[in-house]
This record gives C-alpha cells, structure tokens and sequence, in this order.
C-alpha cells in the first residue's frame, strides 16, 4: 500500500514532491466507469474532536485561506454561525448549539465543523449525471472536478449531509475537497494545520481511529460514559469523522443524522427507474416496429372515399 | 352532447375527393411548437437520465447549455401544451359510446376498423392519450419546479426534491412512451399526418376513422361551397 501522510502536525516536506493523486488513483467517476487502480493509496481521515473545539473558526480562515474564496459578508443575527450556512464561498462551517444536558442540568455549548465526509459511499457521486464531475481517489478522497460540473444540483440530492452548494457565478458544485491538492503532495488540510488545539487532526484511516479511542477513553474516564467515534456504516464509514461526547445522541450537534445512508429515494431514481424507464421505452418501440410488421398499414380506401363524397352530396 | 366534438374551424369542402378542414393554422402552430419543445425535452432531459445518453447534452451546446435550457424549454411545453388543452379538451371528454368501441378495440390493433362503432372527433385511445398526457405535464412542471434549484432551490425541501426528481424521470419516461403511441398511431393510420401540416383530411379518412363527426358536420351544414371550377 502507498504510504499517505501520517499527522497533519508533522512538518511538511520541503522538497517539491509529485502530486500522489492522479486519473489513475480513481476508484470512482461519476456516470461512468474507471479501470481499477494500479496501486492503493492508504486510505486517509481528517478526525475531529468535538469535545476539544473551541469554537476559534481558524479552520473556516484557513480554508478560506487556501482555497482562496471569498464569503459574502453578512449580517449578525445574533447567532454564532458565520456565515449561516455552507456556500459555495464557506466549505466548511461551525456549527453552534445550546445544549441543556437533562442528566447533569448542565448547559453544554456543542460545537461541530460541518463540512464534507467524504463518504467510502458517496450519494453525491452516485446522483451525478456528469461524466467525471465527481470523482473518488483510492485514499478515500471524494473530489468535484469543475470543468465537467455541469450545476445540475443532483449532488445535493444525492448528498445525506446536505453539504454540496452550487454557485451562482459559475453554476458549479463546490465543497470541501478535504484540501486534495495538498494531501496530494504530503500536506495535510488547511483546516488542520490551522487548528490551535489539534481538535482536528489529519493522517491514514487506521492512525486517526486509534487516535480516536485514546480520546474516547479519555472522555469516558471524565465521566461522558456515551463517548464515541462518529463513523457511520450507513455510507460505508467516511473519512471525515467525529469524537462525539454524546455518540449516542448524534443529532444533538447541530442535526448531525444518526444513521446517515443514500436516500432509498435517490436509489430508486438511480436504480430501478433507469432499468424500468429504459424497458418501458424499449417495449413501446417494439410494439411500433411488431405491429407494423404483422399489421398493413390502415389505409382509407377509394370506397372511403365514395361514401364520404355521397354524405356531402345529400346534406347539399 | 354531440356539438362538442365540432371545433369551431371544422368544415366540409365537397369535391373529389371530399376535403375536410380539421385544425386551422393557429391549432397546428401550436401543436408543432408542442412537439418541438417535447423532443427537445426528450433529448435533454434522457441526457441526464441515463450517463449512456450524456453525449446528447452535445445537441445543446454541452452539459451547462443543455442543463440551463431544459427547464425553459419545459415552460414553453407547458404553456403551448395548455393552449392544446383549451382548444381540445372538449372534444376529448369520454362519452358512454367510447366504452362500446374500446370492447372493440382489438379490432383497431388488428386492422379491422370496419368493425367498430362509429368515432366523433377523436376515439378513446387518442382521447386516452390526450388526458395522459395531460396529466403527465402537469406532474412534470410541477416537479419540474421543484429541482430547477437555479432559480427555486429554496421553495422545497432535499427529500422533497429527491421524490420530485423520481417522479420526474418516471413521468417523463410515461410521457415518451405515450408519445411513441401517439406518433406511431399518426403514422400507421395513412392520411392523419395531413391533418396537422395542411389542416385538412380527405372526406374519405373522415368516413373510416371518425365517421360520426363527419356525419354530424354534414348534418350541421358546416359545408362549405366549392370554389368555382378553374376554366
């Protein structure tokens, strides 16, 4: 397996390192198929500890930052939400709730980074009709490639996060791209590095859930008996994944879904629809091209004809 | 009950042979504006049905294009569509004697025409057709509505979304289907194609496939004299 970065903390190489992600790392590709990957990356995972954050949104600066957008600026409406939502601008955004714990009486201020969890089953990917606009490196990474976007909004629809937003400028899909460029060449995410107290951290699959457990067992032993890691199997595990101190109340973070899966909605649409439609189509032809071979074409006949011409004949 | 099935710019023209007038320049304008903007839909709308079938975003300038004008389109279906429906719907209401000719209808598959009760202006298949597809563009802009997130994103919800864009594609494809009977049905019968690019009918298709409206148009005097013979 190809090794992937370990720690987002650890310092960067310096020499300049070929890109590790490229066509043939896909496992994935929207609308169409992909050979099977030469090699196998190390899948890769951004964890972040809840229960560490304090709320600083250096990670949406540091995204902001790197990914080089540019947020509208808005108006305070007296939450701490800024800006209100993800946008095609924000791809990644802290969520704020007021939590009245009904065990302790205690008030608990959550605060969760939402953003893209880069599922190991992405619904996005699987709603998108765009050859190529959304694809899947073998680490895990599931990326937007613009150029073949065609801002349809599937993705959203696909999507059991709500996380993909369209923009208004170029009618493409955007989100967090878990900083591919530069995990691609041995870097960990902007947000990561940015993060002053490692509630975020970044490296291969397996490190990140130990790191988990460490943390988990830490919070059990202060007392949040129902800490957990958030790596739902509903979309297959992600690689975006929480330490929640309430796991067993996900949706207590800001509506965090507590069995995330692709909408049976949406595999309908992408499933049996596709094969029924394509069936239904394909019979009502096949009726056509039968009938005509076996039934001559109705004619009117110069008898037809006669009969009409007498009808007029006798009402003038 | 009966003068329903008489559109306004029906008539009889006598001669050899009989010509009757079936859809004036307005109706038939319509009709194609109709067709157009329906196979244009097909074309655009199969594209981001199935990925086989992506290549056809070509046709519109490519995935962007195709995706911007698809739901314009749809509105031009609708509206012309609803122009349809106001002049036909009428004569396209169900009638006791369509249940006596649909027990015949296996003699219209099977060519023996001869055989079944008489037809005002349309018979209960195309009268099938015409509510189907009624109903069809209804469900279609509506749902249509409901995923052209350009404009409408925040007029519905995701899971809303995500049944709109199932019924979408299932109605579309019921409307494709019936749209294959329904040109297949114009093509079969020989001398109905006439009817939407001239206007008009020989007296003689009149008297084989809707012989009642024929009928009724004579007996209201809805004839019109022959021009003077050339000399």
């Amino acid at each position: 397996m190809e090794p992937s970065p370990h720690t987002a903390t650890s310092n960067p190489p310096v020499a300049a390192t070929a890109a590790n992600l490229s066509e043939r790392d896909l496992v994935r590709r929207s609308a169409s198929s992909v050979p099977p990957p030469a090699r196998q990356l190390e899948p890769v995972a951004k964890l972040i500890d809840v229960s560490k954050c304090i709320g600083c949104k250096a990670c949406q600066s540091a995204c902001i930052e790197w990914n080089d957008t540019n947020p509208a600026i808005e108006t305070n409406v007296g939450v701490y939400e800024n800006p209100h939502d993800l946008t095609p601008d924000m791809f990644t955004l802290m969520r704020f709730t007021e939590w009245d714990n009904p065990q302790t009486g205690n008030l608990e201020w959550l605060i969760r980074k939402d953003g893209c969890m880069h599922c190991e089953d992405p619904g996005c990917l699987k709603a998108c009709p765009a050859p190529g606009a959304i694809v899947q490196y073998s680490n895990g990474i599931v990326d937007f490639v613009h150029e073949n976007c065609i801002g349809c909004g599937y993705c959203i629809k696909g999507c059991p996060f709500n996380i993909p937003r369209i923009s208004k400028v170029d009618h493409t899909a955007y989100k967090c791209t878990l900083c591919s460029d530069r995990v691609s060449v041995g870097q960990g995410p902007a947000c990561a590095k940015a993060c002053p107290t490692h509630a975020i951290s970044f490296g291969t699959k397996e490190d990140m859930k130990t790191l988990a457990n460490s943390r988990i067992e830490d919070l059990k032993s202060r007392g949040y008996e129902n800490a957990g890691l958030y790596d739902p199997p509903g979309v297959g595990g992600t690689h975006v994944m929480y330490v929640l101190h309430h796991n067993d109340q996900p949706e207590i973070y800001s509506n965090l879904p507590r069995d995330p899966r692709i909408s049976p909605v949406v595999n309908a649409w992408k499933g049996m629809a596709k094969y029924l439609g394509f069936a239904a189509m394909g019979l009502a032809a096949a009726a056509g091209v039968l009938h005509s071979a076996f039934v001559s074409p109705n004619r009117v006949s110069s008898e037809d004809e006669e009969k009409a011409e007498d009808l007029v004949k006798e009402k003038t | 009950m009966a003068d329903r099935d008489i559109a306004k710019e029906d008539a009889i023209h006598p001669g050899r042979p009989v010509v009757v007038s079936r859809y004036n320049l307005g109706a038939r304008i319509n009709h194609w504006i109709t067709a157009a903007s329906l196979i244009l839909l097909a074309l655009s709308g199969l594209a981001f049905f199935h990925p086989s079938l992506f290549f056809l975003t070509g046709l519109f300038g490519g995935g962007q294009d195709a995706r911007a004008i698809h739901p314009w389109i749809g509105v031009v279906l609708f509206f012309s569509f609803a122009g349809l429906f106001i002049r036909f719907w009428r004569a396209n209401l169900p009638e006791k004697s369509d249940k006596a000719w649909l027990a015949h209808a296996n003699d219209m598959i099977t060519g023996n025409e001869e055989k079944m009760p008489e037809v005002g202006r349309y018979n209960p298949i195309q009268k099938f057709n015409f509510w189907v597809m009624a109903i069809l563009i209804i469900a279609l802009i509506l749902t249509g509505f409901a995923i052209w997130d350009q404009y409408f994103f925040d007029w519905t919800t995701i899971p809303q979304k995500r049944i709109a864009v199932l019924i979408h594609s299932l109605a579309a494809v019921a409307l494709i289907c019936i749209w294959i009977v329904h040109v297949y049905a114009a093509i079969w019968a020989r001398g109905t194609l006439s009817a939407m690019t001239r206007g008009s009918v020989t007296g003689g298709w009149a008297w084989k496939h809707h012989r009642r409206w024929l009928k009724e148009l004579a007996e209201r005097h809805r004839v019109k004299k022959p021009a003077a013979p050339a000399e």
